[in-house]
This record gives C-alpha cells, sequence and structure tokens, in this order.
C-alpha cells in the first residue's frame, strides 16, 4: 500500500503543479502555443531533457544493457549526447529565431514559408502526425505494462488478473490493469496540458524529469547496496557473464556507428520544435545545450550498470522480457515498498514527460496547419482559437486511449522507425536553415523519397520478423542511415536542378547572408 | 577560436568510434568496465566542448535579429 501511497501521491503533486502554472496563463493563443516566448534557461533544460527522454531510458535502457551490455551506453547515450546539443546549437536558435520573427507555432507553417509551397505543408502534416502517433502510443502501452508488473497482489479481490493459456493459470493478481493506468494518465495529461497549455507542459515536464532522475539514482544506489556495493556487483558480472563488460560479439561495428543517425531525429520532432519556440531568448539555450549531454550521463550510466548487474547475478526476465528487467531487481533485491512506488513514479514521469508534450503539439498542429489554413486564421479571435487547441488536444488524448485497446503488431519495434523517420527528414530542416539554394522541388522531392524507402525498408523488417524475428540491420547499418542517405541526395540533387527561391524569400529567411553580400 | 570548436566536434565524432576498448572488459576504480568509463567521459568532454562553444562561438547576430524583429512584430501569435 505505500507503493500505492506513493504513486497517486506523485500524480496528484503532478496535477496540482499543473494547475497552478495554469494560473500564470495569460488568455492569448501565442501563450497557449508558445508561452509567449517566457520560458527561462532551467525550464528549457528540463522541459527539452523530459521530453527527449522517454521510458526507455530509465526501462529500456537496463533492459537492452541486460541483453548487450555497456555498448548500449555508447549505441545511444554518448552519440545523443553529442548529436543532440549539436542541433540545439545548430538548428534549435535559428529555428527559435525565425519562428519568434514571423510568428510560426508548427513545423509545417515554417516549411511551407521557406519554401514557398503550401503542398509541402500538406505533405509533411499526416507524416509527421503519422510518425508521432505509435511513439504516444508505446507511452500509453508501456506506462500500463509497468503498471501492471509492477502492482502485482496490490488488489487481488478488485483485479482478479488475466489467464495465460501457456502456462495455464491466472498472472498478474490484484495487479492495476493497463486499461486504467492508461485512463488516470491520460486523464491528469489531459488536464494540465488542456488548462495551461505548453507552459503547464513545460513546469510539469520540469518536474517530471526531477522525479525520474531522482529515482534512478537512488534505485541504483540501493541494488548497488544490496549487491554488496559497486565492485562486488561488477565483480559477479566479470565472473559470470564477462562479455556485458565488452562490445565484442554484442554490438556490430558498423551498428554502433551508424546508430548517429537516429539522435538526428531530435531535429525533427514537432514537440521539440514547439518547445525550442518557447524559450525566452537565444542565450536561453545556452545551459540547454552544455547540460544535455551530462544529464543524459547521470540518468543513464547507473542504468546500464544495473542492466550488466542483472545479467551477471543472474536475475531471470520475467516471460523474457528484459524491459522488466529494472523491475525485477527492485522487487528480489530491494523488496521496499517505498522505492517500488517511487521507481513506478520514476517511470510515470520519463512516460508523462514525453506524452504531454506530443499530444500539446498535436493540438497545435491540427489547430494551425488544418482548421486555421482551410478558414483562414482572421476568423478566430484569440479565445477561439485556444478552444478549438483544447478541443483537439481532448479529440487527440481520447482517439490514442482508444487505440491502446487495438495495438498494431510490433507497436515496440514501431519506436526505432517513427525516430529512423524523424531522423531521415533531418537534411530538410538542416537545408532550411543553411542552405540558401534550396528548392521547393528538393524538399518535396526529399521527403517523397524518404517516405518511400522508409515504407520499403520498414514492410521488409516487419515481414521479417513475422517470418521468424531477426534485427533490423541492413549489411551490418541502422536502416536509418539508409533512408537519410537517400533523402539527402535527393535533396540535393533535385534542389541543383530547379529554380532557386525567391530573392524575397532568400532575405525572408537569410537576411544576414543578404546584407554580408551587399557590404562584400 | 571557432575553428578550434569545429575541430573539437569533429575529433569527437570521430573519438566515439573506440576501437581500442572494443574487446577489453577490464574494470576501473573496481566497478566500472572501461569501456562504459570511456563513453562516460565523452559525454562529459561533449558538455565541455559545448559550454565552450556557447563562450566563443554564439551565434549573435540570430539573437540580435530575433530581438529587433520581436519589438517589430510584437502580438504576432499565429501566421495566416
Amino acid at each position: 500500500m505505500t507503493s500505492l501511497v506513493i504513486i497517486v501521491g506523485y500524480l496528484i503533486l503532478l496535477l496540482g503543479l499543473g494547475v497552478f502554472s495554469a494560473r500564470f496563463f495569460r488568455g492569448t493563443s501565442a501563450d497557449y502555443f508558445v508561452a509567449s516566448h517566457s520560458i527561462g534557461p532551467f525550464l528549457l533544460l528540463m522541459s527539452v531533457f523530459g521530453t527527449t527522454m522517454t521510458a526507455f531510458a530509465l526501462v529500456g535502457s537496463t533492459g537492452k544493457a541486460f541483453d548487450k551490455g555497456i555498448g548500449v551506453y555508447g549505441l545511444m547515450a554518448s552519440w545523443s549526447g553529442l548529436i543532440h546539443s549539436a542541433i540545439f546549437f545548430l538548428v534549435g536558435i535559428k529555428v527559435w529565431a525565425i519562428g519568434k520573427r514571423y510568428g510560426y507555432v508548427t513545423q509545417c507553417q515554417f516549411f511551407r514559408a521557406r519554401f514557398e509551397s503550401p503542398t509541402l505543408g500538406y505533405l509533411l502534416f499526416p507524416i509527421l502526425v503519422g510518425l508521432v502517433i505509435p511513439y504516444l502510443l508505446i507511452g500509453l502501452l508501456g506506462a500500463g505494462a509497468v503498471m501492471r508488473g509492477l502492482t502485482v497482489g496490490f488488489f487481488p479481490d478488485l483485479f482478479p488478473g488475466v489467464m495465460n493459456p501457456n502456462l495455464g493459470r491466472m498472472q498478474f493478481v490484484g495487479s492495476i490493469p493497463p486499461w486504467l493506468t492508461g485512463l488516470v494518465v491520460s486523464c491528469v495529461v489531459l488536464t494540465y496540458v488542456f488548462l495551461g497549455g505548453v507552459r503547464s507542459t513545460a513546469w510539469a515536464n520540469t518536474f517530471q524529469t526531477l522525479v525520474f532522475m531522482t529515482t534512478g539514482i537512488i534505485a541504483f544506489w540501493m541494488i548497488a547496496k544490496r549487491l554488496g556495493g559497486f565492485s562486488a556487483a561488477s565483480a559477479q558480472v566479470l565472473a559470470n557473464t564477462p562479455q556485458h563488460l565488452a562490445r565484442e560479439g554484442m554490438i556490430g561495428r558498423l551498428e554502433f556507428f551508424t546508430y548517429c543517425f537516429v539522435p538526428l531525429s531530435v531535429g525533427m520532432f514537432p514537440h521539440l520544435f514547439q518547445h525550442w519556440l518557447t524559450a525566452k531568448s537565444a542565450r536561453t539555450f545556452r545551459l540547454t545545450v552544455i547540460a544535455h549531454p551530462i544529464f543524459i550521463m547521470i540518468v543513464w550510466v547507473p542504468c546500464i550498470l544495473i542492466g550488466i548487474w542483472a545479467a551477471g547475478a543472474g536475475i531471470k526476465a520475467p516471460g523474457g522480457n528484459a524491459n522488466a528487467v529494472l523491475g525485477t531487481m527492485v522487487a528480489e533485491l530491494v523488496d521496499s515498498p517505498a522505492l517500488t512506488g517511487l521507481l513506478v513514479a520514476g517511470i510515470l514521469a520519463a512516460i508523462m514527460s514525453s506524452l504531454d508534450s506530443q499530444f500539446m503539439c498535436l493540438g497545435t498542429m491540427f489547430t494551425n496547419d488544418i482548421v486555421f489554413r482551410l478558414f483562414g486564421v482572421d476568423r478566430f479571435d484569440d479565445k477561439r482559437k485556444i478552444f478549438l487547441a483544447r478541443a483537439f488536444i481532448v479529440l487527440i488524448v481520447s482517439i490514442t486511449y482508444l487505440l491502446t485497446f487495438f495495438p498494431p503488431p510490433h507497436i515496440f519495434d514501431l519506436g526505432v522507425w517513427c525516430f529512423s523517420g524523424f531522423g531521415s527528414l533531418f537534411p530538410l530542416v538542416f537545408g532550411a536553415v543553411y542552405w540558401r539554394r534550396m528548392t521547393r522541388g528538393g524538399a518535396i522531392a526529399g521527403v517523397l523519397v524518404m517516405v518511400a524507402t522508409w515504407l520499403w525498408l520498414f514492410t521488409r523488417d516487419m515481414m521479417y520478423k513475422g517470418a521468424g524475428g531477426g534485427d533490423s540491420l541492413i549489411l551490418g547499418m541502422m536502416p536509418v542511415a539508409i533512408i537519410f542517405s537517400a533523402t539527402l541526395l535527393t535533396m540535393v540533387v533535385v534542389s541543383l536542378m530547379t529554380r532557386p527561391p525567391a530573392p524575397a524569400t532568400v532575405e525572408k529567411f537569410f537576411p544576414n547572408a543578404s546584407r554580408e553580400r551587399q557590404t562584400g | 577560436m571557432r575553428n578550434i570548436i569545429i575541430i573539437a566536434v569533429i575529433l569527437l565524432f570521430f573519438l566515439h568510434q573506440d576501437f581500442w576498448w572494443w574487446g577489453d572488459g577490464s574494470l576501473v576504480w573496481g566497478f566500472m568496465p572501461v569501456g562504459l568509463a570511456y563513453h562516460a567521459a565523452y559525454s562529459v568532454a561533449a558538455g565541455l566542448v559545448w559550454a565552450l562553444a556557447v563562450k566563443f562561438a554564439w551565434p549573435q547576430t540570430v539573437e540580435d535579429e530575433a530581438g529587433e524583429a520581436a519589438e517589430r512584430d510584437e502580438g504576432a501569435a499565429t501566421p495566416s
């Protein structure tokens, strides 16, 4: 019961913070969509970090290290530290300046204007929404799975569990069912996003990021203590599963290198685009650029160590599910209801800090990119704009929740494919802010090639998995390397073959370059 | 300084592929696998390089541009 009190207490605190932050809402659409460009350095750092770190940072990283050893850190965390900050520095600041200058709140608005093409806006909209929705589903389904696994035996009278025909017995007796977790998570997130828009999201993300970072460190400390200390825990790995301490035979070198394309996805995440626009000034980005790699290290190193310690200690992944290893370690080694409660709160925090931004950005996109485009923005006053955004957010949360009852097959495999899609679109945003010669034709052709290549490799991968498993590598490389290269090549070649953008557009998006040319 | 930072970022990009620790499972400080310690230090190095970039290669013109324009366009919420 202690665990449940902590979990409920955390949700109430989060809700209270969301409601409190909504008191600062200024009642304008600019405040609802981009917090009137008023977010300071600390809130930006925490909201951007919380948004980019999903539950995978706690649960998935431990599970993956349990399977593949320490190489998982280099594969995902250290690449992300370098590349995410590079994108915040090179792209985020530029996008913020352009967004602030022209009042853009969505990517489609920006790309439509930069490439003088309403078609590109309509083409991008379903692609971006289509890549965010599986990501949302993974969050809700993940929250349900974690809660079910960690609350076994809590309410035997209320939830009798589910029959496992393979085992011939009931499973998850007394645990909170995924439909209830999904409902509670959706309602909590919906409440604060609905009330305060992106400002409440930033406040809530800050709190959630602090919760999941603290939880990870506490879990790490207590698990190490129960294993006899840091040295004893690692000595067990050296004695029993030494392969987990290195990368030989666990991760391919080409896979290790080509994973660098995956973190490029942050350059095209619509929810991060919106968070960038909330910054008070370009200087606000400084703390995020510097601290992001170090924050990743603080969260990931303990989780990777817990994963390899679990392998060394001979912990069995329940039902072969490596993602359950962190929960199992806490349950078997620490057996503390308080830590279980904290761990669930931490995992929920990591999940919800991404979910809220995604719900917010989808509501913003539907309102701005569809309704205002179709009916004209001047037809709506600020109150109606906010009403529409809220209505869309309620609709999207409801649809996503309903979709969790009918999850598509291989939904969790879809995660890396979503990242691959966003990562492969990176040349579009990079070219838009750095390459004056990039044209509408180049942008549209690149996006179409990205979709075609993605669909081809994705279908191939799903068929391969359906036929009996296997990983997603192609010639030892991550598929994103191929999709990215095809997209980049197409954008460059077609841009060079088509008419350059109008001088007025170049002047609008590259004012300094134009000034330098005139003075030079 | 800007060039030094560009070189440092490129160097970091290549230093990620630490093939010299690839099969080395030895422990540093008695508990930390050397490959993990290297990549944890790599994350800190990335933070330091970006701190230098922020200090010495900050795109001041972008900041000024948005500032000037924001004053001019104050109140604009959504474009048509």
